[in-house]
């Protein structure tokens, strides 16, 4: 990236360090894994990870393909978006569908206000790892998102059912990880651990990169729900009491309509978006997910499944 | 803005939570919900107090056990640095976590209990700070607030500490007299410690000198992986990508390739956004070589007149990490240093190291989990080294048991053997 670094100093800055860390990761597992795969929701981290993988392999192509786990409930825009974006790297799709899981009776859909396709997505996401054989699937996960990811490797093994124990890690030292596993089992790998929201922020200004407009403050028909703004959609039954109304917000988090929040705002620009995420006192998933609100050890439970 | 990434070392009592939940809750770093729950998880605990350890605390078995087991990540900023803290258990049997911990650290900052001194659960952080050669390193007198913030309490404590200290190599030490439960030295200067002359805790952290803690000198580029387009635009584009572990590399500098030890020069120092003129460490970036030469993955580019050490033969400092079974002699395991990946086997435990008195036992046949010892090591194809002393990249290396699969230890390179 431009301007990170003033050579005289042999000084980095923050985001060129954090960057140099997530391509050295990304370079790492091309070179030493047989079939990785990029998983790409649309949003904003997501974003930075293709561009991260871009850059690492630039001038050549993508050396792996990109997996979208597509609920059915997504934002069109995001739809969209994510098209475009992957066409422009010059990568190859690939989309794990939870519908089509559901239509083959893998997983049974939940039913009533409060159900959402959130947790259906791992068996998608297991069914697509062994059907096409990937053994590393980079993923967007940052260590300042939520407590039980703050303790997760960077590679994160997983058995062959997908699982995540987080009692038998592997030590990670240095910048030498291990990738070694056996048929059947995978490697989560997640280049930008280190990472806050604000750095996401910082760097998608600073790249240039072009988000969803989702993550912008617009008009929106939304309903209140435990202290989250839900967004009215085929998708999501409103209980008795909740109204209707529509309010200028904008998203933090991108994900399943049924389960992401969004936030009232006025930010248009990247640099609103900035300022308003630096002044936040609340963080990201507590404010947005409604997933992460189950309970205490919510993302622990669900990342012992093989959740993301 | 310059990031630093600092380790910390403790257990329950010695406040070491509390003094990273004043650093986060101080720069404002605690979200209103994370204070929340902890509030509401502290009274469902029956604690009598919001327990900031439950904020790093993150797993379901660490906040039941009401303990530290692995190693938490945590971030803040202040207006003039990005910090990233690695938050270990202090207790022996967590030695692996806090290797982990120190290994990527430019700085260690360890707590003493004015009250008891330089106890062995702080020598023994200390001497991991030094074996890791963590460059900096702060020792937190805590607790002032229970010696009524006393002068000579504090120097006797320091003086002890400094004693100790003596023994190991470290570079920079610095002593901050602290109450972490009251804040006092830890964002402001204290008013309670009118003679203490140094600066509080975080102004410290934000002024340390890191930027020369990189080796400028040895240049030193592990390829890591070859890029071919193989596309019309760039057909004949054959470049190496990887990272600078040290030195600067420049266009036209003369180079040398390990291991064919062929020299060409550098046609261009290349990124995304296009070629630079020089690259230098940690930077991630593509080198291009004047000379088509055969270069892969595990191959080292260096200067021609700066080599680092080459052989198959290792004399290092080892810490066992492995629950399953210890390491003894003639086991064969396999290698990760740098990109090269090899087989190795221990051929001579030379001695066990007791981390907290620093003794050598010659007489140990095995080292267990959490163990350091000095061994040689005889590999299948020769390494590209340095001292680890001199470089933490090529320095260091990982040895994973080939049938579990599982890091069994981390290693410090001291030379050739």
């Amino acid at each position: 990236m431009t301007a990170t670094f003033s050579s005289a100093s042999y000084e980095l800055s923050h985001l060129g360090y954090l960057e140099a860390e997530s391509i050295h990761v990304f370079r790492e597992v091309a070179a030493e894994f047989e079939r990785p795969c990029l998983l790409f929701s649309g949003g904003k981290d997501s974003i930075v990870m293709l561009r991260l993988a871009v850059r690492a392999f630039a001038p050549a192509h993508l050396p792996f393909p990109v997996m979208h786990v597509d609920t059915g409930h997504n934002f069109p825009e995001v739809i969209e978006f994510r098209d475009r974006c992957i066409a422009e790297a010059g990568a190859r799709l690939v989309v794990a569908s939870v519908q089509k899981s559901i239509d083959e009776g893998r997983v049974t859909e939940e039913t009533g206000p409060r159900a959402s396709r959130n947790r259906l997505q791992t068996t998608t996401l297991l069914d697509t790892v062994a059907e096409h054989g990937f053994d590393a699937l980079f993923g967007g996960a940052r260590r300042d998102e939520e407590k039980a990811r703050a303790k997760e490797r960077v590679y994160s093994f997983r058995d062959e059912f997908g699982q995540w124990d987080p009692k038998n890690q592997r030590p990670e030292v240095w910048s030498l990880y291990n990738g070694r596993i056996r048929g059947g089992e995978h490697i989560r790998v997640f280049p930008i651990s280190n990472w806050t929201e604000l750095d996401v922020w910082q760097y998608i200004q600073s790249e240039g990169v072009e988000i969803p407009g989702v993550y912008y403050a617009h008009d929106r028909p939304v309903f209140e729900r435990d202290g989250m703004l839900l967004a009215e959609s085929p998708f999501i039954e409103q209980l008795p009491g909740e109204h209707v109304a529509t309010r200028r917000v904008r998203y933090r988090t991108v994900g399943d309509m049924s389960c992401t929040g969004a936030v009232e705002s006025a930010a248009t620009t990247i640099d609103q978006v900035i300022e308003e995420v630096s002044a936040t006192r609340i963080t990201e998933r507590g404010a947005t997910r409604a997933d992460d609100r189950v309970s205490e050890a919510a993302m622990e439970d669900r990342k012992k499944e093989g959740y993301f | 803005m310059e990031l630093l990434r600092f380790a910390t070392a403790g257990s329950v009592d010695d406040g070491k939570s509390t003094l990273i939940g004043r650093l986060l809750y101080d720069t404002k770093s605690i979200f209103q919900d994370q204070l929340e729950s902890v509030e509401r998880t502290s009274q469902q605990m029956g604690n009598e107090y919001t327990n900031l350890a439950l904020l790093t605390d993150g797993l379901r078995a660490e906040r039941e056990q009401g303990i530290t087991i692995d190693v938490a990540y945590r971030y803040f900023a202040t207006p003039r640095r990005k910090f990233i803290i690695a938050d270990t258990p202090g207790h022996i049997q967590y030695t692996r976590n806090m290797v982990t911990g120190a290994s990527t650290a430019d700085l260690a900052l360890v707590l003493v209990d004015v009250r008891k001194g330089a106890v062995e659960q702080s020598r023994r952080h200390a001497f991991l700070a030094s074996l890791l050669r963590i460059p900096h390193l702060v020792v937190c007198v805590n607790k002032m607030d229970l010696v009524d913030f006393d002068r000579d309490a504090y120097e006797k404590a320091k003086a002890e500490f400094r004693e100790f200290a003596m023994k190991l190599d470290i570079n920079d030490l610095t002593f901050i007299p602290v109450s972490a439960l009251h804040g006092d030295n830890i964002v402001e200067r204290s008013l309670n410690t009118p003679w203490y002359e140094g600066t509080s805790l975080l102004h410290h952290l934000e002024e340390v000198h890191i930027a020369s803690d990189r080796n400028l000198v040895d240049a030193r580029f592990p390829v890591q992986y070859v890029i071919r387009p193989q596309t019309d635009e760039h057909h004949d584009y054959r470049g190496y990508a990887g990272t600078v572990v040290g030195g600067v590399f420049k266009p036209g500098d003369e180079v040398m390739v390990l291991p064919s030890g062929f020299t060409t020069t550098i046609a261009s120092v290349d990124t995304f956004d296009g070629p630079v003129d020089e690259a230098f460490a940690p930077m991630s970036v593509t080198i291009r070589l004047t000379d088509d030469l055969d270069v892969s993955r595990g191959d080292m580019i260096c200067r021609p007149n700066n080599q680092p050490l080459a052989g198959q033969d290792i004399d290092a400092m080892l810490c066992w990490m492995s629950e399953a079974s210890p390491l003894t002699p003639r086991t064969k395991l396999a290698i990760k240093h740098t990109t090269r990946s090899a087989r190795a086997m221990v051929t001579d435990l030379r001695y066990r190291l007791d981390v907290n008195t620093l003794h050598r036992d010659e007489s140990a046949t095995s080292l267990g989990l959490n163990e350091i010892g000095r061994v040689s090591l005889r590999c299948t194809q020769p390494l590209f080294f340095d001292e680890y002393r001199r470089n933490r990249s090529t320095g260091s290396f990982v040895l994973i048991d080939e049938t579990t699969n599982a890091t069994v230890a981390a290693g410090m390179i001291l030379g050739e053997s």
